[in-house]
């Protein structure tokens, strides 16, 4: 049974990673008994599972996820809307009417149109039917003020932190409210263009050191020492 | 194209394979049956029908006179279209040629040059400025697997037919006499393609046969048993041990294959 | 053009271009190369100067092309109209029609197709400068763009041809030896799975030299596999410096 890589190694497509009693985890494949690797990234053992943590991956919708995405295209009886995902996500006008809706009377693009920003969480979707999305609960709907950002998707685990610890700091230290998609765009919104330049900095930063160790300690300094700075030039 | 009944089918195909039979009862190193005809379009220079099993490809030949490429002065041209005629296919449809009709023309054309089959040499009038080129026309009427072989057999055997006018050079003009000589050939490439099917090999792939099939390679091979020209196509892969045994049975197909053209 | 020298190989089994007979001209390899491109990666190989990008898996145009069960992938191989000596009409020829079903059928046994279905991945292309080989060295090309943009690979693919030069049989002709030489014989492999996803060849072999040619070419593409790994790795490696 044996293993052909060491802990956090990158490794390409089609590499060998593990022989005999293994299970294929997240972006690996089984052939025969072996388990090759199948995006690059770094590969690491979870009991017996062999996971590559993808250094390049796009979003794959799942239902319940919480994505922001952009609105495409106004249609006759909802919306189009990039998900930046390959398949792009539908919004139904009934969903966001909540009541009847009437195409003779409303009028969509004055709800949402083309450009609009929307925080959605995916209702439903399956091989043969592209997502749909829901904004029918609280949080939900559209964005009117915030800065966004685009991560890729696989770095979002490590922007929320263990139990949610990195997020929270991020929020807490620069006041802004955060929203994180799962298709990996990124809301941010502060009180100052500043502060939300500042989270934007430190997100920035966790997506390209994502995986280093000690990150948290280097990011709370980064979200310090800027504090500081800003606090001084408004004492000046 | 609907999967359901090809899942079905490839079942029943592969279960088969498996066993070494195949749905139209031959056997995996089998051709369908082959039938040639040559010369049905008296206004071509040379022109030949060819029946495998139920595909059927026309080729015709058209000589005509022309000027030679500027790399090859001495030489005459060779030229090689293919048409997938919308009446021998439901998926063949009016237009352009699509990507498959081009292939299918690049590989009939490669047997024949790769091999030298043509003796272009002999087909010049004027070096660098006057030659006779040689248009190689193939049509697909009937469209049921295979139509790489098909194709290339029916150009040999329409190359074969061919009859090149007389003629004479009078004063720097060319005048054609009277009576017909046969287009100079050297060698009488023939070529073979094996399909695979989850990894069993294949001889003539039929249509159903195709649509199951990962991948296929042709080979042609001259008179003298060497490998002129190879094409893989499809979205599967071979291992090089599949490789070797595929260009073996070639090799013994196309030998067989060249005792039908009467030459 | 110069007159065909009497002999492409010297007395001592050496190359007009200095080569011996399995030496692989020089490689550089890049990926990561364009920006708005979700893949893409640069090749020089010898004196081929090659851009592949790839686009998706994204919502296929026109809409009618998507399979319901699968991924689409399409290829586009195209050459600038300055890479060859005469300038090439920019419009697609038959050549390079046949080319990008060739290339795209030795791309498409590393995808998983029927993970994605009713979308298409785009590879394109560019030749801009040709020297000989330019289908293998797209391919291994093409191979990069696609792992670099993270769409999951069975494994990398990549190419190099052999062929026969005079009497000999000789790794990754250059266009001289290609033009001049007696067979040429393009391969593409998967080098882990030991598939070989293209062969094509045009001249004559018997089958001997055929096997022997086809050995050379997988046993070039070993080597190039070893450069296209670290290619890839080299974008990605940043991330794991900073760990180190």
């Amino acid at each position: 049974m044996p293993i052909f890589f060491e802990k956090k190694q990158l490794v390409t497509p089609g590499e060998l990673l593990a022989e005999g009693d293994y299970l294929a985890g997240e972006n690996t494949y089984m052939e025969g008994n072996k388990i090759y690797a199948a995006r690059i990234g770094l590969v690491d053992t979870d009991n017996k599972k062999v996971n590559v943590v993808a250094l390049r991956a796009f979003y794959v919708p799942k239902v319940g996820d919480i994505v922001i995405g952009a609105v495409l295209e106004v249609g006759f009886n909802g919306w189009t809307v990039d998900i930046k995902s390959p398949y792009s996500a539908l919004l139904r006008a009934s969903d966001v009417l909540s009541r009847p809706f009437k195409p003779q009377n409303d009028e969509l693009s004055q709800v949402l149109n083309a450009g609009d920003l929307i925080v959605a969480k995916i209702a439903s979707y399956d091989r043969a039917h592209d997502p749909q999305l829901t904004v029918g609960e609280p949080g939900l709907g559209k964005i009117t003020r915030g800065q966004i950002l685009k991560v890729t998707p696989t770095k979002i685990p490590r922007v929320i932190g263990r139990k949610g610890s990195m997020i929270s700091m991020i929020k807490q230290e620069t006041g802004c409210q955060i929203i994180l998609g799962l298709n990996g765009v990124i809301l941010v919104t502060g009180k100052t263009p500043e502060d939300e330049e500042l989270a934007i900095e430190a997100i920035k930063k966790i997506e390209q050191e994502s995986h280093t160790s000690g990150l948290t300690d280097r990011i709370t300094q980064l979200l310090k020492e800027s504090k500081g700075k800003v606090e001084e030039n408004k004492n000046e | 194209m609907s999967s359901l009944v090809t899942r079905v089918r490839l079942k029943q195909i592969e279960q088969l394979i498996e066993k070494g039979k195949r749905l139209d009862e031959r056997g995996l190193r089998d051709y369908r049956e082959i039938k040639i005809e040559q010369g049905l379009i008296e206004r071509a220079e040379g022109s030949a029908r060819v029946l495998l099993g139920k595909t059927e490809v026309l080729v015709g030949v058209k000589v005509a006179t022309g000027e030679p490429f500027p790399d090859t002065p001495n030489e005459g041209v060779q030229t090689v279209n293919a048409e997938l005629v919308p009446l021998a296919s439901p998926n063949f449809e009016p237009g352009p040629p699509d990507e498959n009709s081009i292939e299918l023309a690049r590989v009939v054309d490669r047997g024949i040059r790769e091999s030298k089959a043509i003796d272009t040499e002999k087909l010049c009038i004027e070096p660098g400025k006057k030659v006779f080129i040689v248009f190689v026309d193939v049509y697909v009427l009937n469209h049921d697997g295979n139509l790489i072989d098909a194709s290339a057999l029916a150009a040999m055997a329409a190359l074969l037919n061919t009859k090149m006018p007389n003629y004479e050079i009078k004063d720097g003009e060319l005048k054609i006499k009277q009576g017909y000589t046969p287009l100079p050939m050297k060698s009488h490439p023939i070529t073979v393609t094996i399909g695979k099917v989850n990894n069993y090999l294949i001889v003539d792939p039929w249509l159903e046969e195709e649509q199951v099939m990962d991948s296929r390679i042709s080979f042609a091979f001259n008179d003298d048993g060497n490998i002129c020209a190879i094409q893989k196509g499809g979205s599967g892969y071979f291992t090089l041990q599949q490789i070797l045994e595929a260009s073996k049975i070639a090799r013994e197909k196309a030998a067989e294959l060249r005792k039908k053209l009467d030459w | 053009m110069n007159e065909k020298p009497e002999k492409l190989i010297d007395k001592k089994g050496i190359r007009l271009d200095g080569r011996k007979a399995d030496e692989l001209r020089p490689l550089k390899l890049q990926v990561g190369v364009l920006s708005n491109a979700d893949g893409s990666a640069y090749i020089e190989h010898g004196k081929n100067k090659i851009l592949a990008a790839a686009f998706g898996p994204r919502e296929m145009h026109p809409k009618h092309l998507s399979l319901p069960d699968r991924m689409v992938l399409r290829c586009r191989y195209h050459m600038a109209p300055f890479s060859v000596q005469e300038r090439k009409s920019p419009a697609p020829s038959r050549r390079e029609v046949e080319l990008s079903k060739v290339i795209k059928e030795s791309l498409e046994p590393a995808l998983f197709l029927e993970l994605y279905p009713r979308t298409g991945v785009d590879v394109f292309v560019e030749v801009l400068q040709a020297d000989g080989g330019t289908r293998c060295a797209s391919i291994t090309a093409a191979a990069l763009a696609i792992a670099d943009s993270g769409v999951p690979m069975r494994d990398l693919v990549v190419a190099c041809a052999a062929g026969k030069v005079d009497d000999t049989i000789v790794l990754d002709l250059y266009d001289a030896e290609d033009k001049l030489g007696a067979a040429d014989v393009p391969v593409a492999f998967m080098p882990n799975l030991n598939a070989i996803t293209l062969l094509q060849m045009d001249g004559i072999l018997t089958p001997e030299e055929f096997e022997k040619a086809v050995n050379m070419a997988m046993d070039g593409c070993k080597k190039i596999y070893e450069m296209q790994k670290e290619a890839l790795k080299t974008k990605y490696m940043v991330v794991k410096e900073v760990e180190e």
